[in-house]
């Protein structure tokens, strides 16, 4: 493996970043997006700019910093990052996913926060799921009546909410 | 004098019971919520603005403003109770804070912090309301190519002058530019990167940017690191209030820290913690108790304290006198405003001078009620620092969610918010800034309106972007700002540490 050398902040990395990488082209992408996006504009504006002229510019900006991101990966600026745990990031974002669902199916705010209340606590490490979706239930409860009721905003209804 | 006549008329409308139940819970709720390890004052109104949607402007400005030092109140408890390094917004604090916290004189520490927050809150106030009025004078005679050239100093300066990398902050900003474009071109109602998804129309709300980015990410990123170990809470032993020899030893270092904060605050570029790392030093070297220093020095959290709350109240001046955001936190600011379709500068000090100042009237309420309020309630802080972090998390997620919920309640808004999460871990993990991606997305689109403007009158001569001396300079200073990071070694101390 070789070492990409010392940098001023943080360590040296050994070996290609692969990370680095992957934003630098995702960066280009971006990049291309933009344009593609931009070029499927018909406005003609007599003077001054058109619609397509700013995103063009930011297109080029991005072509331009995933180069530099590019570099930088290759020179192991990036910082050294811990081992990360990949099963709480999924069990949260899992329950987001739930909730979204719940919500879009139109099951309603009550059940979708529960849902999502047990499932956060349970990706930081508590074992106590039944205890912890009636925490969420009362938490979303206790929301819906002041936000429904005091604010008058509304939030979605589904079958439990019409009970209160 | 106009001045005071306005503040006057400000006054009789910010003591109004219901503006004044207004700041109270706005001071209330910002420290509640600032007082959560892993919350920043910019998330801390983020989160609360749904709460104030169905209020008149005037009332929820106002809790606006109690919300805004709430939150940097709540967030120097935490950082001298738990020493969280790089998510408070003074990291000088916690340096000297926490271990006067170990050391038992915790209660000491939080007196001189808010004792020292109100007085260069107050003082930083009094000089909003005196530059208030030059500023919108000159900003009058800005035209487009002017506030443009602002806004691009601005730019520069949150994103690469004072960072870690300027690569990477770029970056941020840009993705905040091109998020910015998502929506109805103002100018030619053509739409733009909105895939044919109606709800894209609309353009990406900033509140869903910045809870997503500032909450789920950070949820996420906490939760990915679970393993590491927890943060604990230092009890607060002993009395509360400080000595005379404390306060001796703080008076001095609280109007320092504000003569350092208020100017540097209130100059329209981003980004820099110059003012508290500023303060710290000079507090280092003019100590008559240099020992201390790295054990708890007292004067190593009055200075500090004061000069990051004179800072923040110096950022509302480039807000409400020429619209410009130069933080997060300002940043969302401007987004309460923008909900009731008022756009800070000096057409708004002309149109709606009971609504400016009304609220800078409140700023002051608002800083004597966090003084009275603060010290008696740190037991009840403590105890929300003790809440485990399954919960806090589980909580921040929910009313996270409440709130993108209330404002949009769509399962594609809701997508952004997620997918905003998921944004906001990946920049902590590979140490792209946040703060520049919520400048970019909120004045990304009024940079370019101005630009567009300049540009037609001019009748398409680029030219014009620097025949007037205040654009040609600014552009300049844009252009020095970005090229000093590349040629100046250690720029990266003044990193700004506010998210």
């Amino acid at each position: 493996m070789t070492d990409s050398g010392a940098q001023e902040t943080g360590p040296a990395r050994r070996g290609v970043d692969w990370a680095g990488i992957a934003i630098a082209a995702a960066l280009a992408l971006l990049a291309m997006v933009l344009v593609l996006d931009a070029m499927r504009i018909q406005a003609n504006v007599t003077y001054g700019m058109g619609p397509q002229a700013i995103p063009i510019a930011i297109a080029i900006g991005l072509g331009v910093l995933a180069i530099g991101n590019l570099v930088n990966a290759l020179r192991g600026d990036f910082p050294e990052r811990e081992h990360m745990d990949f099963r709480p990031v999924g069990l949260v974002l899992g329950g987001l996913a739930v909730m979204i669902s719940i919500i879009g199916l139109g099951g309603g705010f009550i059940p979708a926060m529960t849902v999502l209340f047990a499932a956060t606590a349970t990706a930081f490490g508590r074992r106590a799921i039944l205890v912890d979706l009636a925490i969420g239930f009362v938490i979303g409860v206790i929301i819906y009546i002041a936000f429904s009721r005091l604010l008058t905003l509304s939030l979605p209804a589904g079958p439990i909410e019409r009970l209160f | 004098m106009d001045i005071f006549a306005a503040l006057a008329h400000g006054m009789v409308v910010a003591l109004q019971p219901m503006n004044l139940v207004f700041a109270l819970i706005g001071v209330f709720l910002g420290t509640a919520v600032g007082v959560l390890p892993g919350i920043g004052p910019a998330l801390t109104v983020a989160l609360l603005l749904p709460v104030t949607y169905k209020l008149d402007p005037g009332g929820s400005l106002i809790m606006f403003a109690g919300i805004y030092y709430g939150g940097m109140y709540g967030g120097s408890t935490t950082a001298i109770l738990i020493n969280t390094p790089g998510e408070s917004a003074s990291m000088a604090t916690a340096l000297e804070g926490y271990k006067m916290a170990r050391a038992g004189r915790g209660g000491p520490a939080l007196a001189t912090a808010a004792i020292g927050s109100f007085v260069a809150g107050t003082l930083a106030t009094i000089g909003l309301v005196f530059v208030a009025p030059y500023l919108v004078d000159i900003a009058v005679k800005f035209g487009p190519e002017d506030y443009f050239a602002l806004m691009v100093v601005a730019f520069v300066t949150v994103s690469a002058t004072f960072g870690d990398s300027p690569v990477r902050g770029l970056t941020s900003l840009f993705i905040g530019l091109t998020l910015g474009l998502v929506g109805i071109d103002k100018l030619t109602g053509q739409p733009r990167l909105a895939f044919g998804v109606p709800e894209l129309l609309d353009g990406v709300e900033v509140t869903t940017l910045a809870v997503g980015l500032f909450a789920v990410g950070e949820a996420l990123y906490v939760v990915s690191r679970r393993h590491q170990v927890e943060e604990k809470v230092e009890a607060v032993r002993g009395s509360l209030w400080m000595t005379k020899e404390d306060w001796k030893r703080s008076w001095k270092p609280w109007l320092r820290g504000f003569c350092f904060g208020f100017p540097i605050g209130a100059l329209p570029a981003g980004g820099a913690e110059i003012p508290t790392f500023l303060s710290y030093s000079a507090e280092r070297r003019l100590t008559a108790h240099p020992e201390e220093f790295g054990k708890g020095a007292i004067e190593g959290v009055a200075g500090p304290e004061a000069a990051n709350n004179a800072s923040a109240a110096g950022t509302l001046v480039p807000l409400l006198t020429l619209g410009l955001p130069t933080s997060a936190t300002a940043a969302m600011m401007l987004a309460g405003f923008q909900q009731y379709g008022l756009n800070p500068g000096p057409l708004l000090f002309a149109e709606r001078p009971d609504l400016v100042w009304g609220l800078i009237a409140s700023l002051f309420i608002a800083n004597m009620m966090l003084l009275v309020l603060n010290l008696p309630l740190v037991g009840l802080w403590v105890r929300l620092l003790a809440i485990p972090q399954p919960w806090l998390y589980a909580g921040i997620l929910v009313f996270a969610t409440m709130g993108t919920i209330a404002a949009k309640p769509s399962v594609v808004e809701l997508t952004m918010l997620t997918g905003f999460g998921v944004l906001g871990f990946l920049m902590r993990r590979y140490d792209f800034p946040i703060a520049p991606v919520v400048v970019g997305l909120i004045l990304g689109p009024l940079a370019e309106s101005q630009l567009r403007r300049a540009l037609s009158i001019s009748l398409g001569d680029p030219m014009a972007l620097v025949q007037s001396p205040i654009s040609a300079t600014l552009l300049g200073v844009a252009f020095i700002a970005l090229v000093a990071p590349f040629v100046v070694k250690n720029m990266s101390r003044f990193k700004a540490t506010e998210d």
